[in-house]
Formats: C-alpha cells, structure tokens, sequence
C-alpha cells in the first residue's frame, strides 16, 4: 500500500489506487518531498512529490516544459533544488553532483546524449565513471554487460560512426556498469523505431525483474500505457496525479497532462493539382558535417495541395535533406535540377533566391536560426520578408516591418509584449507560432517544415498543425519532416521515410501503419520505384 | 660545411623552442574549447618579468621560474574575463596582447640595457661526443630538454591518461561534460593558466636564453605564430613540434640567406616568418574537412552553467 | 551569503550603455591607487593626464588631432566587428595608407596642383583597402582566419615601410636619416583651427561617423551584418551572402585605416618616418568596443583614448612617468569593459535559497 502525498497542486479524485509490487520491502528506493526549483523566467518544479520502489518502472508524464527534466536533473545531481528534500532507501540525502549520485546507484540516460563523437565506445564510457581509465579492462567488462543484456556493443568504435539508437545503447551500458538500482531514461523512445522501442522495453523489464527501480519520462501515453506500473503526471511543474496508467486510460492521463481535452483537427480530403510543386531528383549530396550523413539518389515530388511527411529516426540525413532544399547547402550549378521548385531548377540556388521562387522554410532550431534571440520580432520579420517591398534603395522600409510582423502576431495569435519585444523572449510555443505565421504569410508555393512541433505546448501544436492544413486546402505544396510518427499520420497526405541518407517509396497513412513505416525507419524498404538504388545498405538502427 | 649545417640546426633549434613551448601550451588551452588570443601578450609579460627576475636575483632558475608564474597570472587574468564574467574570447584574448605590451614595456624600462650571462648547456657524458649527433641532440642548454619532457609530457597526458580524456571531452561537448559531472568551468581554468605559464616560458627562453636581453616587443609576433602553429599542427603535438621548428628554421634561415650572397634587403626578408605562417594558414584551412575533424567542436564558444 | 550569477530574462539597455562609464570610472580609480603606489600625489597625477593637456586651445586642438585616426579606424573596424569578421590588421592598413598615400606626394614632390592632395586621398584609401583586401580574399577563398592573416600582415607592412624609408625613400638630403622627404605644401592637409595642428582630417572622421550611422541603423547591408554577427545560421537561413559581409567588413575598415595613414603623414607628421602611428590600429580595436561598435559612441570612445594618449605624454613631462603607461591604460580599460559588459546579460543576486538544500547524508 503507498502512502502517498499530494502537493499543493489542482486536487484530484482521490481514489485509492492499488498497485501491485514487484518487491515486499515498503521502504521506497527514492522519495522526494516537495521539490521547488525556479529558473528567472519559470517556476520549473512547485512542490513537487515522488515515490519509487524496487523493481517499479515508474512513468513521468507531462507535455513538454511540464518540468520532467529538470526534476530528473534534480534526482542526478545536475542541478540543485531551491527548495525539498530527497530520501534515498528512506535516509535523507544531498546530491550535490552526478558523481554522488552515481556513488548511491543512480543511473540516467539523457534524452540529448552526453556523449564525445570524437572519442570512442569505451572512452566515452569511461568518462561517465569514477577511477582512472583502464582500456583494456573496461572493454571487456562493456562486452560482458553489453551481451548479457542484448545492448551489442563494440568498445573500439568511435561514437560518430554510431547509428542513434547505438549511441543510446553506449549511454545504457554506462549506466548497466555501475550496476545502478534506480535508472532514469529521459523520453528514450524519441530515437527509436517501433521495432527497436519493444527491444528496449524488454531489457528495461529484465532490469526491472532484477530489483532496480526505473523512472521512466515520456509524453507518448500508449508507451507509459505498455511498459509502467505506476505514473506521476506534471502540469507547469506541479504533479497533477499519481495513477495506474493501465486502468487510467489514454483519455484520462491527458486530461490530467493538459488541463483539457485532447483538440481535434478539421483535415478533410486533399485537394490535389497534380502540379509539381517542389521535384528532388536523384539528389546526391556529401554533409559538410564531418559527421554528418551523405543523401544519396532521392527523388519525391510534392504536388500542390498536399502534405507530405518525411519521418525518420534523426541524424539520417534529414539535415542535409533540409539544407539541400532550402538552400543552406547549396550544389554546383551542373546540378542545378536536382531541385526543382515549380519546375525550375533551384538546386545551385542559396536560400534568398529560392524564396523568390516561393519557397519558405521554419527549421527546426528556432533561437539562432529560425530568429535572431535578441532581436526584436519586428527585426525578425524582416529576415525572410525583405523581397517583399521592405527594402527601398538599399535602406530599410521600418513601418512596412512592423505591419507584417503585426500581421504574424495578429493571424497566428501569438503572446508577445508587442512586435518590440526579444525573440528570445517568447515561448517556444509562441516563438513557432511567429515563425510559421512570417512564413506562411509570405502566400508561399511550397512550404517546408522541420518538427513543426518540437517543444511546443500542446495548443500551439495543434494550432501550428491546423495551419499547415489549412495552407494545403489553399493548393500550396507542404512538406513536414518530423521524428513524431503520430503527427505525420495525423496531417500528412502521404508519408515517405528517410534511412541513411536515402528515401523510401511514399505511402498513404490509410495504405500503411505504424508497423511499416518503423521497419522502413530501420532502412529495410524496398527500392523505390521511380529510382532503383543499387546497393541496399545494412541497417542503420537495430 | 658540416660545421655550418649543425650551426644552422642548432640554431633553429633554439628559434623554435619558444615557439614549442607557447604552442604546446595553447594546444591544452583549446583543446578545452577555450581560445585565447592573448599568447603574444603573455609570452612578453613572461619574458619581462623573468629577465627582471633573473637580473635581480642573479639566478636564471628563478627567472624561469617567475616567467610561469608571471604568464599564468595574466592568463587567469584571461579566465577571469571569459570564463567567469562571459566576456567574448576573441575581445578578451586582444586586451590580454594589447595589455602585456603596454605593461611589459612599463616593467621592462630598467631593464633594457642589463645583460645575463649565458646558460650552460647540458653535457650528457659520452652521448655528447658523439660526432654531429652529439651536438645537435646530447649537449643543448637544459630548456630545451624541458621542452623535449615537456612534448612528451602533454602527449602523454592527452591520450593515456583519464585527465587527458576529460580535456578533450570538455572541449568538444561542455554540456556533456557537465551532464556527466565533470567540472566544465575548473577544468578550463586549468587549461588556460597551464597555456599562461607555457606561454611565459616561452617568453623567458627568448629573453633569458636565446637573446639574452630585455627589448621591447622583443616577441616580435611568436605568440600570434604559436596560434597559427596550433591551426597547423591540427591540434596534436607531434606536429607541433614539427611546426615550431620549421618556423625556427625561417627564422634563422632568413640570418643566412645575405651570407649566401643573395642581395635582398634586410627589412624584407624580415617578413619571411610572417609570410610563411600566411602559407601555412592558407594550406591548412582549405581543407575545411580536417579542420572541423579536429578542431575541439566547442572553440571559442562561450559557455555558461545556468543556460 | 553567497552572490549568484544568473542571467537576466532579456538583456539590459542600460547596463549597455552604463558599462562603459564604469570601466572609465574603474580604470581611473585603478590609475588613483597606482599613483599612490608609486608615491605621487593622486591629484597631481589625475591634472597632469586629464587636464593639463587640454588646458589651452592648442590641446584641445591635439586631443583632436589624436582623435582623429582613432575614431575613423574605430568607425571602419566596428563594421566589420558587428558581423563578427575580425580585422586587427588596422596598423598594417594604416602603414600602407600611407605608403600608397606619401607614395603619390613623393612622386610629384614640389610640383603645385590641386590634383595631388585628392590624388594622395585616394591612393591612401586603395592602399588601405589593397591590404585588407588579402586577408578578405584568403578568408572566402580558402577559409583561413582573418585575425591571424591581418595580424601577421601588420609585421609585413611595417617592414615595407621601414624598407623604403631606409632605402628607396630616403631623403636625399637627410644626413642617411631613416625619413623621406617633407612633404610639399599642396601634399599637406589644410588646417581647420588657426593656432592648432587640427587639420582637415576632423571633417573625414565626423563624416565617416555619420555615414556610418546611417549604414549601421537604415541599410538593410548594416542589418544583414548585424544578424551574421548575432546569429550566423540565421544569416545562412535567410540567404545573406556570407562572403559580401566578410569583404565589406574587411574593406571598411582597410579604408578607414588607409585615409587616416594617409592623414597621419599628410598632416601632423608631414613625411614618411619607419613609424607612422604610436599603435593607433590596435587603440582604434579598444575604441570601436569601448564605443559599444556604434558610430556616436566611437566618437566619444575615440575622444577619451586620444586624451589616454595625452596625458601617457604629459605624464612623462610634468611626473617622469614613462609613456608606456598609455598602453597599459589602454589594455586595462579594455579588461573593465568586458568585465562590466557581464552585467548587460546577467545580474548578481544573493544566493539565499540555494544553499539550503535539505538534508544530512553524503
């Protein structure tokens, strides 16, 4: 039976909850006790209560800026709370730093991986370890671990030369080394395959079977649904319920995750032209990144009036992919057909001309690409815009600015002090929310997004998903790439998938399934039928 | 002619000994991710305050002994700027050059018609009489054996040891360095009075050996040589050795050319050393490829615990 | 109690323009203290640099003649800093401006005509601009670092002078001193106050700044700069063209650096010497950030560190102080400038709460 504490959060139905125990000790493994941490701008976590014992894998859930992470940053050391205490095995503790951490048995694997391209399997390992570094020793024991809990592994390789899901590993086995009793995955699935994240559920039950307690971070409900016991779930950094995610239901955890019903998107049928809007044609492109993924042959088309999506696990090439096509990488005028944009060969083309042809783009790195942090939204506006009248011999046109970036903020209901204020200022919710409407108010021909929705508060993405739509029933062409499998099957026309730097066949959400597209994301597709490739590759995620 | 060859060696050697030890020393500054621009400002600080420390004192230890401390003091002056007050490295490495000329000069007024006596160089019995080979390797003064130890110490350090992991770990990935509880902002600090005090090592080999005199700006560019040696050396110390006495070697060769009868006047052959570290620049950055490969992935990025 | 460093939600203004009033008012008291280390009374020393030279029309008349290449070098360096593209090559630059410059005076060497200054004008600048030119053609052309290629270019271009003003430019009638000839009256800039050596030159450098305002707050160029110097995946992102920026930000200031080379031995020196400029290249790098790279605060930036370098002179007259004080003065003002600018983008606050993190264990 748990004793269990509310914060002061929004009251909740307090049903007694019942949940089954792998162990019969009843002293938690970690308890927190009204955790407050509160950065200049944000309360990130406000009395924050948790409780885990042996053997549970226990879910956090919350949308993204809920304060998942930093709480998780709290348990390991990372950073320090203003305020509560952490009880370990039922003393109090100060963990000051990851070292301690790892000194009592805590293990975390971060959801941007700490690891050193440059360096190898075992010394990235190593760094994650107290002592001095013995190579030889340390291999082996990685090779022991590694195999016994089906996570192969080659000490020797550099870590650059590593698919994702293989990096994920090596930061798996660092943890498995210490032979930890309390693991911390922070959303683990987001770089992996369907496939792939059943494999990973397996070994984290073997882990869970063996004693050590698993504390598991992840807004993708069904997950929690499959692999936890038990699920603590955040709101703007308060806990809003400690429930069964089994008996709970999708519906419900939602509610308690955002305050308010899932929404719903108008789609309706596409209305597609037939007329090429944006043509890839046997794009081969070498990364300027030394550790950056090749594109190799791709040729899709994106008619007018449809949206079409692009997944894969990151770090297959959609960088490049995306540079290729917004003009950031431009190709040598010889190859200048390999991209077409409304028929013309665009591919020798940097950025600024190929917007003349009506192309626009919202990357994925908002702060330092998408804008310009400490500059004004109204300076902003006038980073893409410029061709639109705002420039006059070579002088700069200030009120024409200020009425477009009016307009943005006005169209896409964006929360801002005013055009005035720093972009770095806004949420990442509200920040997208400007980039997409400076975008979509320039009437583009062809659109290209990249995680439309990465980071964004759950209003924000559904208003940011309804716009693309909305742009597609205006016979724009639309093209998302995005790591979010739901979202492309929720909005996209037809889906195609990237692996190792080349691009499957396309297929329509109603004609495949999740099932398909995962083993696709895995590189295992078959060769496309407008370019045969000739070698097919070995897999590129396990 | 043998004996005009193992001159010119032996002088080369000494020409690029300071640049050896500036270069190795802002080698283990970047390859923290830090940049610091202010080596020629250092080596001068170095090399006043050593030379007055040996004038004053008598010994040319303490000298030496002083130039590192007198380099790693400004340095931490340079850590201060940026790794504490978040300045901006390329602003804060130019203020650190810009100080330690100004303020070298001002130290250096009493100093600039005093001379030293030489160092002894170090016979190693037997070894040193071997022909040729004895001369060039087995009787040199013994700060070029400290540079030898000090080659093979840092490329030790890099690549056998924990703390050499570390170092490179923190330059490419600070962030993930602190995720793994490694203490980014110490470790550079480290790093950058280490490159301080090699710095001022160098500084005092030109002023206690290689001269040995005090003038002003006597550096006359090494330190900005040593950053570019650092470009060129692609960040390993093996090849830095071979940078620094490849530019020793135009140095001294540029001494040689007259007495080989060619007639260039003086002033412009002064610029060769200059005009090679562009050469080499040139050559080594086309390759943009080795450089990105190489080059600590955090250099000369700010970087702040909070953010 | 602890003080904590955190950074402030958005960046403050006026700490923006406070910071460098606070690294003026730190440097002088760090100068007071100095003094009185070295047993001079503070307020002796204080009159003698801050006062004493610009006690008369003839000092203010040199505080701008000093200020002169300063605030022109600083205005033309600024453009190219605020896109990130270093040129600290401005003493090399100035040192072929005048080459190029008292190149074109030497040549028509008593010869009378109202061509040969405006000639000397332009040369100056394309001698300037010559120089800049290799480091901005090896940075597009094969990536390499500016700051190191215009740095070395500044030991080459010293050299060259020195080489000609020994050699091939040395007066005939000079007793084999190291000088050329004096330049001729229609080679020599016209003075602008009678009973000063203020010349021409201040309505250069007040142009310039003005023209640089408008670039810097009207041109959509300034504005492409700027973003490339705040964000360069930005600049990518929008298409600005990386390599135009590098070569105006190079160019602008080869300019600058040019014309006041060509200033400096057209006016207050008069002929070529092997040294043309008491480090005014390097000072201009302090000025344009001191002056926060905006053209009205290099005026007044510009302005201070001419008064720096009068009072290093009249220090030496009235207190026996060496003149090298002017560089560490310099270097100094720097340190506190960077220093304070911590406080643009972060606030101290007192550490209460953190420190009562709960708990014994460990």
């Amino acid at each position: 039976m748990f004793r269990r504490r509310f914060s002061a959060g929004p009251r909740l139905p307090t049903q007694a909850i019942k949940l089954t125990q792998s162990d019969s000790s009843t002293i938690p493994r970690l308890e927190l006790r009204d955790i407050r941490k509160v950065y200049p701008a944000v309360v990130a976590n406000d009395g924050v209560n948790l409780t885990a014992y042996p053997g549970d894998i226990h879910a956090i859930v919350g949308e993204n800026g809920a304060g998942k992470s930093t709480l998780m940053k709290i348990v390991y050391g990372v950073t320090k709370p203003d305020a509560g205490e952490i009880r370990w095995e039922g003393e109090r503790v100060r963990i000051n730093r990851p070292a301690d951490a790892r000194k009592i048995g805590i293990g975390m694997v971060f959801q941007h991986f700490s690891l050193f391209e440059t360096l190898t399997v075992a010394q990235n390992i190593a760094l994650g370890m107290e002592g001095p570094y013995r190579p030889d020793e340390l291999s082996e024991r990685i090779e022991s671990v590694s195999e016994h809990y089906g996570l192969p592994l080659d000490p020797r390789r550099l870590v650059h030369s590593l698919s994702v899901g293989e990096r994920q590993r090596v930061e798996i086995v660092r943890c498995l080394l210490q032979e930890p009793k309390l693991l911390i995955m922070d959303e683990p699935t987001s770089v992996l395959t369907p496939q792939a994240v059943t494999k990973l559920f397996d070994t984290l039950r073997r882990l869970a079977g063996e004693g050590c307690s698993i504390l598991y971070i992840s807004h993708k409900l069904e997950e929690i649904q499959e692999l936890c016991g038990v699920a603590t779930v955040m709101r703007r950094g308060k806990v809003t319920g400690v429930v069964d995610p089994k008996k709970e239901g999708a519906a419900g955890l939602a509610r308690m995750m955002i305050g308010r019903e899932l929404p719903a998107y108008e789609h309706g049928e596409p209305v597609s032209v037939r007329e090429e809007r944006l043509v890839l044609d046997r794009l081969s492109m070498t990364s300027d990144d030394p550790f950056g993924t090749d594109l190799k042959d791709i040729s899709f088309t994106v008619y007018g009036g449809e949206i079409v999506g692009i997944a894969g696990i990151s770090g297959n090439g959609q960088q490049e992919l995306l540079k290729a096509i917004s003009g950031e990488a431009p190709l040598p005028a010889s190859r200048a057909s390999a991209v077409r944009i409304d028929g013309k060969p665009a591919a020798h083309f940097d950025a600024d001309t190929r917007r003349d042809l009506g192309l626009t783009f919202v990357p994925e790195e908002r702060l330092g690409r998408g804008v310009v942090p400490p500059m004004s939204l109204d300076e902003n506006a006038l980073l893409t815009t410029y061709r639109k009248g705002m420039v006059r011999y070579g002088l700069i046109d200030r009120l024409r600015v200020r009425e477009f970036a009016e307009q943005c903020v006005q169209d896409f209901d964006v929360r801002c002090a005013g055009t005035h204020a720093a972009a770095k200022s806004l949420s990442g919710g509200n920040l997208q929310k400007f980039i997409v409407g400076r975008e979509m108010n320039q009437k583009p021909e062809v659109l290209v997004v990249s995680q439309p929705t990465w980071g964004v508060d759950v209003g924000a993405a559904s208003a940011i998903r309804q716009a693309l739509i909305d742009l597609r029933n205006e016979r724009a062409a639309v093209l998302v790439v995005s790591e979010e499998l739901d979202e492309l099957f929720e909005i996209c026309d037809r889906i195609v998938v990237i692996a190792q730097g080349r691009i499957s066949p396309a297929r329509k959400p109603s004609e495949t399934d999740m099932e398909e597209i995962g083993l696709w994301m895995s590189g295992m597709f078959p060769e496309s039928e407008t370019v045969k490739v000739s070698t097919s590759g070995t897999s590129h995620v396990a | 002619m043998t004996e005009t060859i193992v001159g010119i060696l032996l002088a080369t050697l000494g020409a690029g000994t300071p640049l050896v030890f500036a270069t190795l020393g802002e080698l283990i500054t970047e390859k923290s991710g830090v940049l610091n621009l202010g080596v020629e400002g250092m080596m001068l600080i170095g090399a006043v305050c050593g030379f007055a420390a040996a004038a004053e004192s008598g010994s040319l230890w303490f000298g030496v002994v002083i130039s590192m401390f007198a380099g790693g003091g400004m340095a931490l002056l340079f850590g201060i700027l940026t790794l504490t007050f978040q300045a901006n490295q390329v602003a804060a490495g130019l203020a650190l050059t810009i100080f330690g000329i100004g303020t070298s000069a001002y130290i250096g007024l009493d100093y600039t018609s005093v001379t030293l006596p030489n160092i002894d160089p170090i016979q190693l019995p037997f070894l040193s009489d071997i022909p040729v080979i004895g001369r060039l390797l087995f009787s040199l003064d013994p700060l070029i054996y400290l540079s030898f130890a000090m080659f093979g110490a840092i490329s030790w350090f890099l690549y056998r040891t924990k703390g050499g992991l570390v170092l490179r770990a923190v330059g490419e990935s600070p962030e993930s360095a602190v995720s793994l509880g490694h203490h980014v902002i110490a470790i550079r600090y480290l790093a950058v009075w280490f490159g301080g005090a090699m710095a001022g090592l160098g500084g005092a080999y030109l002023a206690l050996v290689y001269t040995p005199l005090w003038v002003e700006e006597m550096t006359a560019g090494r330190g900005w040589i040593a950053l570019a040696l650092v470009v060129f050396s692609t960040w390993r110390p093996s090849r830095v050795m071979v940078g620094a006495y490849l530019f020793g070697g135009v140095t001294i060769v540029q001494f040689h050319i007259q007495g080989f009868g060619v007639d260039i006047p003086s002033q412009l052959l002064s610029t060769l050393p200059y005009l090679a570290t562009i050469l080499v620049l040139v050559l080594i950055s086309r390759d943009i490829h080795t450089i990105r490969l190489n080059a600590p992935a955090s250099l000369g990025k700010p970087y702040h615990p909070d953010l | 109690m602890w003080l904590k460093i955190e950074a402030r939600p958005a960046p403050s203004v006026r700490m923006k323009y406070l910071s460098p009033l606070i690294a003026v008012a730190l440097t002088l008291m760090t100068g007071v203290i100095f003094s009185a280390f070295m047993s001079l009374n503070p307020l002796n020393t204080f009159h003698a640099f801050f006062i004493s030279p610009i006690d008369d029309w003839y000092g203010l008349g040199e505080l701008g003649v000093n200020a002169i290449p300063l605030v022109l070098i600083g205005t033309g360096l600024a453009i190219g800093f605020r896109s990130n593209v270093w040129n600290i090559g401005a003493e090399g630059q100035l040192a072929m401006g005048a080459i190029f410059g008292g190149g074109v005076a030497l040549y028509f060497y008593e010869q009378e005509g109202a061509y040969v200054l405006p000639l000397m004008f332009v040369m100056g600048a394309l001698g300037g601009m010559f120089w800049a030119s290799i480091p901005a053609f090896l940075r597009t052309r094969f990536n390499t670092n500016e700051i190191l290629v215009s740095l070395m270019l500044n030991y080459v271009a010293i050299l060259i002078l020195s080489y000609l003003v020994h050699d091939l430019w040395r007066d005939p009638d000079g007793f084999n001193f190291p000088e050329s000839r004096l330049f001729s009256e229609s080679s020599t800039l016209p003075i602008v106050l009678e009973g000063t050596r203020l010349h021409f030159g201040v309505v250069i450098a007040l142009g310039a700044v003005a023209l640089a305002w408008v670039f810097v707050r009207k041109s959509f160029l300034g504005y492409q700069m700027q973003v490339a110097g705040m964000a360069n995946a930005a600049a990518l992102y929008a298409g600005f063209k990386r390599k135009r920026m590098v070569w105006v930000g190079l160019l602008s200031g080869g300019l600058a650096a040019g014309v006041a080379g060509l200033m400096e031995v057209a006016g207050p020196i008069g002929q070529l010497l092997p040294s043309v400029s008491p480090g005014y290249g390097y000072a201009a790098i302090i000025v344009a950030f001191v002056g926060r790279l905006h053209p009205f605060g290099i005026l007044l930036a510009g302005l201070l560190m001419s008064l720096l370098y009068l009072g290093g002179e009249s220090a030496q007259m009235d207190l026996g102080l060496p003149s090298a004080v002017t560089g560490v003065f310099q270097g100094m003002l720097l340190f506190y400038l960077l220093a304070a600018d911590l406080f643009i983008n972060f606030r101290m606050r007192r550490d209460t709460a953190g420190s009562r993190v709960a708990g014994a264990g460990l």
